[in-house]
């Protein structure tokens, strides 16, 4: 049975907002720049035009999903709000203190990341537990009154609260909570560690709870604007949130737990290429996601994910890794490298070519844009290259300066490096190519992924005119450019299911296994999933999956585990440890015999069905179009500029098939079809690109 | 023209790609290895090594004194095993400290990598293991005998198939067997998984052999580092830095010297060696050393023997800074991580007003373990057994135009240890762990905070630290430019008593150990300190 519903998704990014909506096979998209100040306007304007376009009413919505990236640009651009922090005393310092590590050997100047709560604000109280939860100093309640004034003459309209242990023993910090609560203004909001992040590592769990007290009245202020105007515009329909993790949850918990949608614009592109895969039928997938400022890569295993725990925002110095706040909330796992169309060219202090990770963003935006933007960029290459046609680019609507595009690339990287001709250009797209080759290999083997196996999902605007030249490199032999490609994650949104994910550490050793213990933890962590995603479901029970992360006792790091969802036994411990060798022996090439196992953190997410999927049927051969035109391309794989014809990808039916070097050319992106491949449209419509043999 | 263009991209694209490949030999032994040393502070280092055993590229993943001495530890293997009898599937080991990372607790693992039979290159790694036997961690030895079991260059691994004759021999000399087994294991499968990307990488390329390759890397490297070099003037400049030492205070001695783009320092009049283990084996003096100097001179050039090449360093033998066997040397970096500031010393009338004020350099391993073997029985009833390590790490000096980074290691690149993790392991408890009020030295640019730690046993037991890398006690890190020193470290019990030496010693049963890390020197005149910035260190407390 086809959905009938009304779905409408609108994904709030950095320089666009992107709307869809969608009824049955029907789909109506449309872009509207972001308004930053007040991000709702933007949506209920989106969605106002998409809507009528559509011939219909906003009443007539029935469901309205929505990713935003407004958490993240708060944690950038620090505009949360005044935040305490109330933990151990003895460690006010661990949230500054970090990982006490120099993130680069050679750079004297680096900078970590400046805490989101100054130390006169970081507020400690007398209370010690120990790992087991026993109380080596007693909570000493009497100070909570004076924290209290010291918060509210501080003006703080955000609390967090983090002790030592409190990811396996509360009790200290919710007795802190429970006795806080009223000597506080109202409007003052309360986040404990305990329920942010309830896991091991002291600074990391801080971080967490930091991060989420500092943006909740941030975002919990705008999630109800929102709903005030839908309503106003008479959309009643139910409002989910997307979330980093991938899954959906409602506005009631986003507006608690905000730092959880830190990453749902791309967490809502792995759900499209995770649909892709099941309706396609790809056991392994590598999705690819470019944008205007980063490109987004994530393998997919018959159709899932992988997921993580970690994610850093706000990286403060040169964009390092290491330099950012580190947050524990379920993610998507992908790397995002500074690879996107306004990624900055040049020449560095040793005479070599490199890209990003900086980028021009939409003000001033690269060269050939005409608002201001001076320094060489990846779409100024693509211009340059015949890649980006200045005629259709967004549809139209912004005409591009391909002669300063081109003498920008002579003076800045031509004449330094000794090129002549499109050879700058084509330098900076085989270098950033290469940035993407190397960012997609180094996360395969931290996944354990052999990368040539993978069939690719290529979309977001950059995607199509980069995917032929970083499959060659990295082995792919087969592309998929899905319907709509340009808004990607937007789609993705209104794919992806009602879940929602708990996590929490318990030590257990699976050779010594205690399987009641982990029946009654999972149980009790499964109700509390369950409360979240059963009320919004209209029928039927949500299904449950449960995984553990393990390791061998002594080691660090760990690898996560698939558990069967019913009442576990003894034995199972022994089928849980050969099931971690068995991936430990495929990533890393050997056991360690002998050793001991244990899961360290246990995570049950608890989901809806997914929605009924179409499946691509054999379509018939058709002849191809009639090019629009033919245009001067660079073709990578031969190093040459050749004449590629330019098709109009609305004018290729189901079956139609053209060989490469060509463009295929739609209103929010362009396809480059590469000389060694060949393209083919699907039956659902999808562009199917594959190496010829 | 165009031919040309290709090919000079593709060498950088192969470029990153080795790159990329020794990160992700990095990142496989990170997160395998047991040892939280390595696990979580990462102590630890990994590179890729041509034919003839020049290091052409290395992870950004690691730690300078691992990473510099792996430069040159490789070719020390050739001696015992000549490449033309090594075949596919050996690895080689050796933890010496004078040809591997400079003292017995770091393996160096060396694994050949092979193309249509070739031998095409070498990859290395290498971590600290918690144990090796001998008195444990501590200076208190008179000779690298008492230090712990040295194995000489030695296979592992021979076609495939571990040598377990002398695993078994490793293992029966270690108090940590577990750790030791899983860290040896782990450093096999870093290398064995950096060795299969470059065999695709070459592959995929179409290349033979990496002599091209390697050569460009090393070639453009040294040019960068030259280029860097000769912006400086050529002349020599001196400076005397004194440190704690052990049995009686030593003394660096550090004369720069540049001329027609070679940089050199001397070190002859430095301190004899010292009957405890503070020695630094020369390969570790060196390591720091040209550390030091690349990351004032030339910090953006690529870190390979082209470039380390144009920097050395002259000692005399039987010093402080260039120990002979059997010289004790568990301590080394006691000494070599100090060299940083040394080198500062000279570098900084060089370059006036761009070189940051002195640290509290050497990183404080506070290795804890139950008082087995140490006291009577009875005071062990029900005692658990422990070996558990954290790190203690002060400030970093004030820097033309910012503040000394807090509690971070320098010129180490290892980071801390979560408490929760430690506590896991042991019964001790940490009570306090945060920002030592007034420790960065004043100055217009204020040094480094240190912190303040203090640890307790809920056992009703004694338990024992070693204090062998505590230095910057008598000897504080001095400011620059005007600045001010920042404050001595402090070891000391409890109840009191302040930890006389470098060895190992009791904590009482019921009593604490307090340490107070040094801190950071102070940049520029303490008067022309920004009065906005004044204002924040009051209001923040660190400045009292």
């Amino acid at each position: 049975m086809m959905d009938k519903r009304l779905k409408l998704a609108a994904d709030i990014g950095g320089t666009f907002t992107d709307i869809v909506l969608e009824k049955g096979k029907q789909r109506w998209s449309g872009k509207v720049l972001t308004t930053t100040q007040a991000p709702e306007m933007a949506v209920l304007e989106g969605l106002q035009q998409v809507v009528k376009e559509a011939g219909f009413k906003p009443s007539d919505v029935d469901v309205f999903i929505h990713g935003t990236t407004l958490a993240t640009n708060a944690l950038i651009e620090r505009k949360g709000a005044k935040t305490a922090f109330i933990t151990t005393e003895g460690f006010r310092d661990i949230l500054e203190q970090g990982y006490e590590k120099r993130f680069d050997h050679y750079d004297l100047m680096i900078d970590r990341a400046v805490p989101l709560v100054p130390r006169h604000l970081r507020l400690p109280i007398t209370e010690r537990l120990a790992v087991n939860g026993d109380v080596l100093i007693p909570l000493a309640e009497e100070q909570i009154a004076g924290l209290a004034k010291t918060i509210t003459d501080e003006g703080c309209k955000s609390v967090a609260i983090g002790f030592l242990y409190a990811y396996a023993h509360p009790k200290h910090e919710q007795r802190v909570a429970e006795r806080l609560k009223p000597l506080l203004p109202n409007d003052v909001t309360i986040c404990l560690s305990s329920e942010v992040a309830p896991e091991i590592r002291e600074y990391e769990r801080f971080s967490t709870t930091v991060a989420n007290a500092y943006v909740r009245p941030l975002m919990a202020g705008y999630l109800h604007r929102l709903r005030d105007g839908l309503a106003k515009l008479g959309l009643d329909a139910p409002l989910y949130l997307m979330m980093s993790g991938g899954g959906l949850t409602t506005l009631e918990t986003a507006a608690r737990f905000p730092i959880r949608l830190v990453e749902s614009g791309p967490a809502g592109g792995a759900i499209l290429a995770s649909r892709m895969a099941q309706s396609l039928r790809l056991p392994e997938v590598l999705s690819f996601d470019v944008g205007g400022t980063t490109a987004k890569i994530c393998f997919l295993s018959h159709a899932e994910p992988g997921r993580a725990h970690r994610f850093e925002i706000a990286r403060a110095y040169k964009d390092m890794k290491g330099s950012g706040i580190p947050v524990r909330i379920p993610v998507i796992e992908m790397v995002e490298i500074g690879a996107g169309g306004g990624s900055i060219a040049r020449i560095d202090k040793m005479g070599r070519l490199t890209v990003g990770p900086d980028s021009a963003g939409s003000m001033p935006g690269p060269i050939s844009y005409g608002r201001g933007g001076a320094l060489t960029t990846v779409t100024d290459a693509n211009v340059c290259l015949g890649k980006i046609d200045p005629e259709f680019f967004a549809g139209g609507k912004v005409k591009l300066d391909v002669a300063a595009a081109q003498s920008a690339f002579k003076v800045q990287i031509g004449e330094p490096m000794g090129l002549k001709d499109f050879w700058p250009a084509a330098g900076v797209t085989e270098i950033v190519e290469e940035n993407m080759a190397n960012a997609a290999r180094v996360h395969a083997i931290e996944r354990g992924k052999d990368i040539t196996q993978c069939v690719m999902i290529a979309f977001g605007g950059g995607a199509p005119l980069h995917a032929c030249r970083f499959a060659e490199k990295i082995g792919v032999r087969k592309i998929i450019v899905p319907l709509g490609a340009g808004v990607g994650s937007a789609i993705g949104f209104l794919q992806a299911p009602l879940a929602y994910e708990i996590t929490k550490s318990a030590i257990v050793t699976l050779d010594i296994f205690d399987a009641q213990k982990v029946n009654k933890l999972l149980r009790e962590m499964t109700m509390a999933a369950n409360v979240v995603v059963q009320p919004a479901m209209a029928k039927g029970k949500p299904s449950i999956k449960i995984k553990a992360d393990c390791r061998y006792v002594g080691q660090g790091h760990e690898i996560q585990i698939n558990i069967p969802s019913r009442a576990l036994r003894d034995t199972d411990g022994k089928t849980l440890k050969a099931a971690f060798e068995k991936a430990y022996k495929s990533i890393y090439g050997l056991t360690i015999p002998n050793q001991q196992v244990e899961a360290i953190t246990w995570s049950v997410t608890s989901s809806s069905p997914h929605s009924k999927i179409g499946t691509a049927q054999k379509a018939t051969k058709q002849a191809a179009p009639k090019p629009l035109r033919t245009r001067r391309l660079f073709d990578a794989a031969s190093g040459k500029l050749v004449n590629a014809p330019v098709y109009w990808r609305f004018d290729m039916k189901a079956g139609a098939r053209i060989r490469g070097p060509a463009i295929i050319a739609e209103h929010e992106t362009s396809t480059i079809l590469g000389s060694r491949f060949t393209a083919e449209i699907n039956s659902l419509g999808h562009i199917v690109m594959e190496i010829s043999k | 023209m165009s031919k040309k263009a290709l090919e000079a991209i593709q060498t950088q694209v192969m470029w990153n790609r080795l790159i990329a490949v020794v990160e992700e030999q990095a990142q496989s032994l990170l997160r395998t290895a047991f040892g939280t040393i390595t696990r979580e502070a990462g102590d630890l280092s990994a590179g890729v090594y041509n034919p003839a055993g020049d290091m052409i590229a290395q992870a950004m993943t690691g730690t300078p004194g691992h990473v510099n001495t792996m430069a040159t530890a490789v070719k020390h293997f050739f001696a015992h095993y000549p490449q033309s009898t090594m075949k596919p599937g050996d690895v080689y080991v050796t933890n010496d400290p004078w040809q591997g990372t400079g003292h017995l607790f770091d393996y160096v693992m060396m694994t050949p990598v092979f193309l249509d039979k070739k031998l095409v290159a070498f990859f290395a790694s290498t971590c600290h293991l918690i144990d090796v036997g001998g008195i444990g961690f501590s200076a208190k030895a008179n000779s690298s005998f008492e230090e712990g079991t040295y194995i000489p260059h030695m296979m592992f691994r021979k076609e495939n198939v571990l040598n377990d004759d002398l695993m078994k021999v490793i293992l029966g000399n270690t108090r940590n067997p577990i750790e030791v087994k899983g860290d040896l294991l782990s450093l096999v499968s870093a290398n064995d998984t950096g060795a299969r990307r470059l065999v695709e990488m070459m592959s995929e390329f179409k290349l033979k052999s990496l002599d091209k390759l390697g050569n460009h890397i090393l070639t453009q490297s040294k040019k960068g580092a030259l280029e860097a070099i000769k912006k400086l003037p050529d002349g020599e400049w001196s400076y005397v830095l004194p440190l704690d030492g052990y049995e009686k205070p030593v003394t660096i001695k550090a004369k720069l010297k540049i001329k027609n783009g070679h940089v050199k320092v001397d070190y002859r009049g430095t301190s004899e060696v010292s009957i405890f283990g503070i020695n630094s084996p020369r390969t570790y003096t060196e390591a720091y050393t040209v550390f030091a100097l690349k990351a004032i001179i030339a910090p953006h050039v690529p870190n390979n023997i082209g470039s380390l090449s144009c920097f050395e360093i002259e000692t005399d033998p039987h010093t402080v800074v260039d120990p002979i066997r059997p010289s004790p040397v568990t301590s080394r970096h006691v000494t070599g991580q100090m060299l940083a500031d040394a080198v500062f010393g000279c570098l900084c009338q060089v370059l006036p007003g761009q070189v940051q004020a002195e640290s509290a350099g050497s990183i404080w391993m506070l290795m804890f373990n139950s008082a087995h073997g140490r006291v009577s029985k009875e005071q062990l009833v029900n005692a658990q057994q422990y070996s558990v390590l954290a790190i203690g790490l002060g400030g970093i000096g004030g820097r033309p135009g910012k503040d000394g980074l807090a509690c971070m290691a320098f010129p180490s690149g290892i980071g801390g240890i979560p408490i929760e993790i430690i506590e896991g392991q042991c019964p001790l408890w940490f009570k306090e762990k945060q920002f030592l009020a007034n420790s960065g030295g004043e100055g217009e640019w204020r040094g480094g905070l240190a912190q303040r730690i203090e640890v307790l046993n809920r056992e009703n037991t004694p338990f024992t630290i070693s204090a062998a890398t505590f230095d910057r006690i008598k000897n504080a890190a001095q400011g620059r430019e005007g600045g001010k020193p920042g404050s001595l470290g402090v070891a000391r019990l409890g109840s009191g008593p302040h930890l006389p030496d470098k060895g190992i010693h009791l904590v009482p049963a019921g009593d604490a150990l307090i340490v107070e890390l040094p801190g950071g020197g102070g940049f520029g005149d303490p008067a022309k300190r920004k009065l906005e910035l004044r204002e924040a260190d009051r209001k923040a407390g660190v400045v009292k």
